[in-house]
């Protein structure tokens, strides 16, 4: 291993050359990257009004559409609602904290944080690794709260236990790889405001362009069909699936090959815009 | 193979460079910088804004790729020996920056880790490093409760984790009280005794004045003077002459007679009603008091000094070192 050799006794005045690495192994760009995760998660800990954030909006939501547009949606009975809508929150919860990985990433390069980890010998790849298996954290709050929450309310998931575990692996995949179109918007963007503004401009019609909240069948043709291709449309369906039955195998399938599409295009841009601006 | 190259602390410069190029776009914001650092001593780097200082300090500190030229860092390239070069540094000023959303302790040992340093020897190098700045009682505090001198003291703290040669000091008291300026040039004048190089932008001339034992000033991305602070001043023809009239409103008259008798460009400052000019033979003296006397001017003071670092930057530059309507080049950060 290419240990980085920093002597935690001499002084920096000593008559002889310093001993250094030449690259940095791929085991010291894991380590690199798994101390940065640490530094993520360590920010979301201290950071309440994150925390409270990332909790506050999936009840939010839940309490305003469950009891907003449940009774028109579902003729009355909000609990056929929420059995209908949790699922679609779920994913609508994820994809939009997403959005916070951009921001941060925005905030390290406008602040100069970056500018500090690329003085260091460190992997050039660890800074960005890092925010994004930090995020990992936040989504899983995210969702945890809106399952607990969601439950609080009256809903219950009807087919089992090892389901619905596949059910939040299936959306923390699905995440995976949206928060690299995150961290995209989040680099070429000049501010915090511009992530936030942009990123919305992005995702509110993906979120809300889909069978999230309402069934496909009601809306008009051309929209219909804005709607079919959409991935959260599939996603949607895997997670109504996997929590309160029906056909799981294709829509989840469908999702995960989104996962996989939408990551291999934006991972590399965003690495690629990550290398040259920083 | 790189090992053999290994540079000798006792002889070798710890920082050159040779013709650096950079451009952003059409501007040009270094056009062939040349600037050496020895060992174990400050080399200031003068400029006003935008004058291309930061963007030497982010090639040097391999942020920054040149387009023309070379440096290198105790014998390794900063293009081709990043890594190496990345172990030598440490990083202060403007732009790298601490994370606001971790504690201090947090921020020295986020350092220390991604160094190498095990999590115990990260965790004491912190609380040394917080006890020499005096940031222990706020240690575990997030950095975004620490005032303006505190977080740039612990700036400091953060660069010093790897125990750097050579350190990149970029404007590091701008916006600091004097106390706190103080305070910073007793810790850059300890690490320097220690053996540690310092590179230091500065818009401050006193500042380089205080610390610096070469200089080179650089101006819309060019270096057009170098030499130690004596040096640079003996330049300007060494003293200058200042004088106040006692009638505030004959300040412009008494500084268009003494620009014709000295045949040197005179500095005025309406608001202290003084006027300056340097002044290369001193037996001008008597008779520069007898003209302002036969015209009845009365003069509130009437002084001879050695020129200070302003004065010389005004010499070469033709303008002052903190005039804010003086454009030369675009602000950096509209370039990274």
């Amino acid at each position: 291993m290419t240990a980085i050799t920093m002597p935690a006794t001499s002084g920096p005045g000593e008559g002889s050359g310093p001993a250094l690495s030449r690259r940095i192994g791929p085991l010291d760009g894991l380590r690199n990257t798994f101390t940065l995760t640490w530094r993520s998660v360590l920010k979301i800990r201290t950071n309440m009004e994150d925390v409270i954030g990332l909790s506050l909006q999936p009840i939010m939501f839940l309490l305003l559409f469950t009891y907003v547009f449940g009774g028109a949606i579902a003729h009355g009975s909000t609990h056929a609602y929420l059995q209908y809508e949790l699922p679609g929150l779920l994913v609508m919860t994820v994809v939009f904290a997403t959005l916070g990985t951009g921001l941060m990433l925005n905030q390290d390069i406008s602040s100069g944080v970056f500018d500090r980890f690329r003085s260091l010998p460190i992997a050039r790849w660890a800074p960005l690794g890092g925010a994004v298996l930090g995020d990992m954290v936040r989504y899983a709050i995210s969702v945890a709260v809106t399952i607990g929450f969601g439950m609080i309310l009256g809903f219950r998931v009807t087919t089992n236990a090892a389901s619905a575990a596949a059910g939040c692996l299936l959306l923390l995949t699905f995440a995976l790889a949206m928060c690299w179109l995150s961290a995209l918007i989040g680099m070429v963007m000049k501010t915090p405001q511009g992530v936030q503004t942009f990123g919305f401009l992005a995702f509110f019609p993906l979120v809300f362009g889909s069978n999230l909240l309402v069934p496909t069948e009601t809306m008009p043709g051309w929209l219909q069909a804005f709607v079919k291709v959409n991935p959260m449309t599939s996603l949607t369906d895997a997670e109504r699936g996997l929590f309160t039955g029906g056909p799981t195998a294709i829509p989840v399938v469908h999702s995960l090959l989104w996962a996989l599409g939408i990551f291999i295009v934006f991972a590399p841009l965003a690495v690629r815009v990550y290398r040259r601006k920083t | 193979m790189m090992d053999d190259m290994r540079y000798d602390a006792t002889t070798a410069n710890a920082i050159e460079a040779a013709g650096l190029v950079k451009r952003f776009g059409k501007t040009t914001a270094l056009g062939g910088v040349d600037l050496v650092a020895r060992q174990a001593s400050v080399l200031g780097v003068l400029g006003p804004n935008g004058a291309g200082k930061t963007t030497a300090v982010r090639i040097l500190a391999t942020l920054l790729q040149p387009d023309g030229g070379q440096a290198s860092v105790c014998g390794y390239d900063v293009v081709r020996d990043a890594h190496q070069v990345r172990q030598l540094i440490g990083l202060t000023g403007q732009y790298a920056s601490v994370d606001e959303g971790l504690s201090g302790t947090n921020n020295l040992i986020m350092i220390g880790r991604l160094l190498g340093v095990p999590r115990a020897a990260s965790r004491a190098r912190a609380a040394e490093l917080l006890a020499r700045f005096e940031l222990s009682d706020a240690a575990g505090r997030p950095v975004k409760t620490y005032s303006g001198g505190m977080r740039r003291r612990l700036d400091l703290a953060a660069s010093l984790v790897g125990r750097p040669r050579v350190l990149y000091l970029d404007e590091p008291t701008t916006g600091l009280d004097p106390r706190s300026r103080t305070d910073v040039w007793g810790m850059i004048r300890g690490l320097v005794a220690d053996g540690v190089t310092v590179l230091l932008t500065t818009q401050y001339l006193d500042e380089a004045d205080q610390l610096a034992h070469d200089i080179v000033v650089i101006d819309r991305g060019k270096v057009i003077a170098t030499g130690t602070p004596d040096e640079l001043k003996a330049k300007t023809g060494g003293q200058v002459l200042q004088l106040s009239p006692a009638d505030p409103d004959r300040l412009a008259e008494s500084a268009a007679l003494l620009g014709q008798l000295v045949r040197a460009d005179v500095v005025t400052d309406a608001e202290a009603s003084v006027a300056s000019a340097s002044v290369a033979d001193a037996a001008l003296l008597p008779y520069i008091v007898r003209e302002l006397d036969d015209r009845g001017i009365e003069l509130a003071e009437f002084t001879l000094r050695k020129a200070s670092l302003d004065e010389v930057f005004f010499t070469l530059t033709g303008h002052r070192a903190d005039d804010e309507d003086y454009t030369g080049e675009p602000q950096e950060e509209s370039d990274r």
